[in-house]
């Protein structure tokens, strides 16, 4: 049996994850592909060359419908020289592919493609320095194309298959081999389109929530009424009725299984059990006091320029101003699931994680097993933007598993999931600014108050190893909540500083662009006000103080797509415009938009028109940026208009699409995207860029048609209702 | 235990049914083994356990499985297939109209129910018709577009 054959008959099996193949027999019988390696470092961890012409890829970054599989395959076709059809592509399996860290922060494709494509470059390197041998021409004069390597004057080519053996490449990835001149793209930067599509539209795609393992039985939990309550008491006759149904009860864990899914939901409602204490420190109405009060742990000055306060005390004209973002969901549309096989000694989990390989060893620590012997299988879940309950569910159903001795699937409930995912933290952003007597901004601060990231720190992030009191990894981050609070605009006396407070009340977790879509706000909002302070048009008074030609020529594209109607007074008849802009993360991806609504005298804000620019570096697939371009204008338009997390000082009381309303068809606007492709710079992120100025140019179109500014989300109805009675806003 | 008698895709399907009050959608994703539609919210809020009934759209998640005895149930495997798609299903291909895709059972069900009462829907009626469907990754616009599309009528 060669190499080829044995990893074709593995992915034959394990490829589409429909059988559960017991860890530890498996790689007894597959024992040589279990020796695979998965070193970051390796060129053979990303990527195999198989008999058939064929290339297998191999990603710890993993789709999250944001079309990865279309990108990746379209990296490594380019670079190795291969068509695209000839790529497969297994992600985030914990055994076969590299940890390259959790699919998060818009990292996909900057950190994941590019290793991708740098291994690719490595392979065809090799591959030209073998060829060249084999066909006695120097390496200058060959190249890889269409799976041989061959003179690119023309003649006789020899096939990757004809160059490379069994045992792979064995080679380190090469930081300084050649990469493809990106003005000899055939692939990249073209529409690839997206493989999982088809299956999604026909309902053939198999999601975690379809897999069925051999012999699994169904689990769902029971949690306190109270968070952190303590179980007392479980009475199991008051579930006797139900076939097969048994408790689970680990100290505070408290689940059943049933061989039957809806027996299993039954059995859950029926339980009767008895819990004492728990609680909360505040309800959702006084959680802005709660974080304004909240012991701050550290304060760090991020961005520091010139002298603040003095340029601040002296300056003629002063403003300031505070903002609110409320802690929000995830709100994934599939509540969360997983299924776990525990057996003596090693364990199998099946897992939407957007982070399989860190959480195979959060998982591994707490069923107290070899981090080698536990793997981790990733499936499509619901999306997910960050980390909600993927993570949760599979502990459920390790601790279920490990207690019954079968395979648990986990399904939360809608409620569960409303209530139980780790919540998008709130946060509290003040500004103070101040102009000079000619207009010119001379001083800026922001301070941020975010919970402190987890990370390192003793905080319990998964739910069931708290409640059973097992181990676990210490520290999850939240993201770079206190990112974005630098006005991308050239201040001369700047200071933008984070408190970290110590605590927030719900389990705080990374939320699509964490912090950053509030801090734009603020950012963002506040330079508008400065520009109404100065007298001038906020796109011409932001354009006055941007230095960087990119920013620049997406502000002024926005401003030409929108068709920009320049004002410096706000025209208070209901229809108003506004910018927002933002540079992700400070040098990353750059995003101008351009908004108009629509105000009614009933408070309700309609988003009409949204122009956006979007420059992400080199493009891979252009219609996949555009996807996430959309959504993220499309959910962050939501999130600023409806969603808040809703709780008294017992639990989350926002626990379903009524309590938690988020953007609906009736609320589309019409939407303009333009992509500026920069083949030449490094690809950077577009999960999560154009979300940050959403809230922003929402808020100040919302002045431009009102003369209010709005600085607490969400800006539902009733709020800016109120905020026109008490201003004396009437239109009409 | 009852069973009950179920024309799904066009097949006669007996189940066994234990509790009458078990919602159709756990029958046909667990019983039947058509995992095309999704749970979402079991609140029938959400539309993603979409499937025809008598070529209306139903939220299978909330209505017991015993109130479907005789009644012509179409999921989306029965709609089309990958190889042989339902023109709603190939618009959806061809706009590239999912991300996640947990919600496009719903979206294709209502999109197909639709065009069987409006064969032309304007992107307007398309809205109107998907206002309780929820989408969560801000797939609407292109959703919009392969429903019009499917229906060949100017949005």
């Amino acid at each position: 049996m060669n190499m080829h054959t044995s990893r074709r008959n593995f992915l034959k099996s394990t490829g589409a994850l429909f059988i559960a193949i017991p860890f530890a027999s498996h790689v007894k019988a597959q024992g040589r592909i279990a020796a695979k390696t998965v070193d970051p470092a390796q060129v053979d961890a990303y990527l195999a060359l198989n008999a058939d012409g064929t290339a297998t890829i191999y990603s710890g970054k993993v789709d999250l419908g944001t079309g990865l599989r279309a990108a990746f395959p379209q990296i490594a076709a380019e670079e190795l020289g291969l068509p695209i059809n000839k790529i497969k592509l297994i992600e985030g399996d914990t055994l076969l592919t590299p940890d390259q860290g959790s699919t998060s922060g818009s990292n996909g494709i900057p950190k994941g493609g590019m290793q991708l494509r740098q291994a690719a470059a490595t392979a065809r390197q090799a591959l030209i320095k073998l060829a060249s041998e084999k066909l006695g021409k120097p390496a200058s004069e060959l190249d890889a194309i269409n799976g041989e390597v061959r003179p690119k004057a023309g003649g006789a080519g020899v096939s990757f298959a004809n160059l490379i053996t069994d045992k792979g490449f064995e080679l380190k990835l090469d930081a300084k081999a050649p990469v493809r001149d990106p003005k000899t793209h055939q692939i990249v930067g073209k529409h690839v389109p997206r493989p999982d599509i088809p299956a999604k539209a026909t309902g053939r795609f198999v999601y975690m929530h379809d897999l069925e393992v051999p012999g699994m039985l169904h689990g769902r939990t029971i949690r306190p009424d109270v968070i952190g309550a303590e179980l007392v008491s479980v009475d199991e006759s008051s579930i006797a009725s139900i076939p097969g149904a048994k408790v689970v009860r680990l100290k505070n864990f408290l689940g059943v299984v049933a061989p039957d899914e809806w027996d299993a939901v039954r059995a859950a409602k029926m339980l009767k059990a008895e819990w004492k204490g728990g609680g909360l420190p505040t309800d959702s109405t006084g959680l802005r006091d709660y974080v304004k009060a909240q012991k701050i742990s550290s304060t760090e000055a991020l961005d520091k320029a010139g002298d603040f306060a003095a340029a601040y005390a002296s300056a003629p004209k002063k403003l300031s101003g505070e903002f609110y973002w409320p802690a929000q969901s995830h709100a994934s549309m599939g509540p969360s699931c997983a299924i776990a096989d525990v057996k003596e000694g090693e364990a199998t989990i099946w897992c939407s994680s957007q982070g399989t390989h860190r959480y195979a060893k959060h998982f591994a620590t707490m069923l107290d097993l070899p981090a080698n012997r536990l793997r981790v299988h990733y499936l499509d879940g619901a999306g997910c933007y960050g980390m909600n309950g993927h993570e949760d569910a599979a502990a459920d159903a390790a601790f279920m598993s490990k207690a019954v001795g079968k395979p648990v699937r986990v399904q939360w409930s809608r409620e569960d999931e409303h209530a139980l995912d780790p919540k998008g933290p709130a946060q509290v952003i003040t500004q103070e600014a101040a102009l000079s007597a000619d207009g010119k901004i001379v001083a800026w601060h922001t301070t941020m108050r975010c919970p402190k990231p987890t990370a390192n720190l003793p905080t319990i992030p998964l739910l069931a190893p708290v409640e059973v009191d097992a181990k676990q990894v210490k520290g999850i981050a939240t993201g770079s909540l206190s990112s974005g609070g630098k006005p991308p605009y050239d201040v001369p006396n700047l200071l933008v500083e984070v408190h970290w407070l110590e605590d927030t009340p719900l389990r705080p977790s990374h939320l699509r662009a964490p912090g950053k879509i509030g801090n734009c706000l603020a950012v963002e909002t506040f330079m508008d006000e400065l520009a109404l302070a100065a007298g001038k048009d906020p796109v011409e008074f932001r354009l006055a103080y941007m230095s960087d030609p990119r920013g620049r020529e997406a502000v002024e594209r926005v401003a030409k797509l929108f068709n920009w109607d320049k004002r410096v007074e706000p025209r208070r008849n209901g229809k108003g415009r506004g910018i927002g802009y933002t540079q992700y993360k400070g040098d990353e991806t750059y995003v101008a938009i351009a908004m108009e609504v629509d105000v009614s005298a009933d408070g309700r804000i309609r988003v009409t028109r949204v122009a956006a620019t979007h420059d992400c570096g080199q493009i891979i697939s252009p219609d996949g940026v555009r996807s996430q371009v959309e959504g993220c204008i499309l959910q962050t338009i939501g999130r600023t208009l409806f969603e808040e997390v809703k709780f008294d000082r017992n639990h989350v009381t926002s626990r379903d699409w009524a309590s938690y309303p988020i953007l609906t068809f009736p609320d589309l606007p019409e939407m303009k995207i333009e992509l500026i492709d920069r083949p030449n710079e490094p690809p950077r992120g577009a999960g999560e860029a154009a979300t940050a100025p959403v809230a922003a140019a929402l808020a100040n179109a919302v002045f431009d048609a009102t003369g209010i500014r709005l600085r607490t989300v969400p800006f539902t109805a009733a709020r800016m209702k109120s905020a026109m009675a008490e201003s004396g806003v009437k239109f009409g | 235990m009852a069973s009950i008698t179920l024309t799904v895709n066009g097949s006669a399907r007996t189940i066994d049914v234990r509790d009458p009050e078990k919602p159709l959608l756990y029958a046909i994703r667990n019983d039947l083994g058509l995992k095309g539609a999704k749970y979402g919210c079991g609140l029938g809020q959400c539309g993603s356990c979409t499937i025809l009934v008598d070529g209306e759209p139903v939220r299978s998640c909330t209505v017991p499985v015993s109130a479907f005895a005789g009644k012509k149930i179409t999921t989306i495997e029965g709609l089309g297939s990958p190889e042989k798609p339902h023109k709603v299903q190939a618009a959806f291909i061809a706009e590239q109209a999912a991300q996640c895709g947990y919600c496009t059972n719903g979206m294709v069900m209502t999109g197909a129910a639709l065009l069987e009462k409006n064969p032309k829907p304007t992107a307007a009626q398309v809205k109107d018709a998907l206002a309780q469907n929820l989408c969560r990754c801000g797939t609407h616009e292109r959703i919009v577009a392969a429903v019009v599309k499917a229906g060949g009528a100017r949005g």
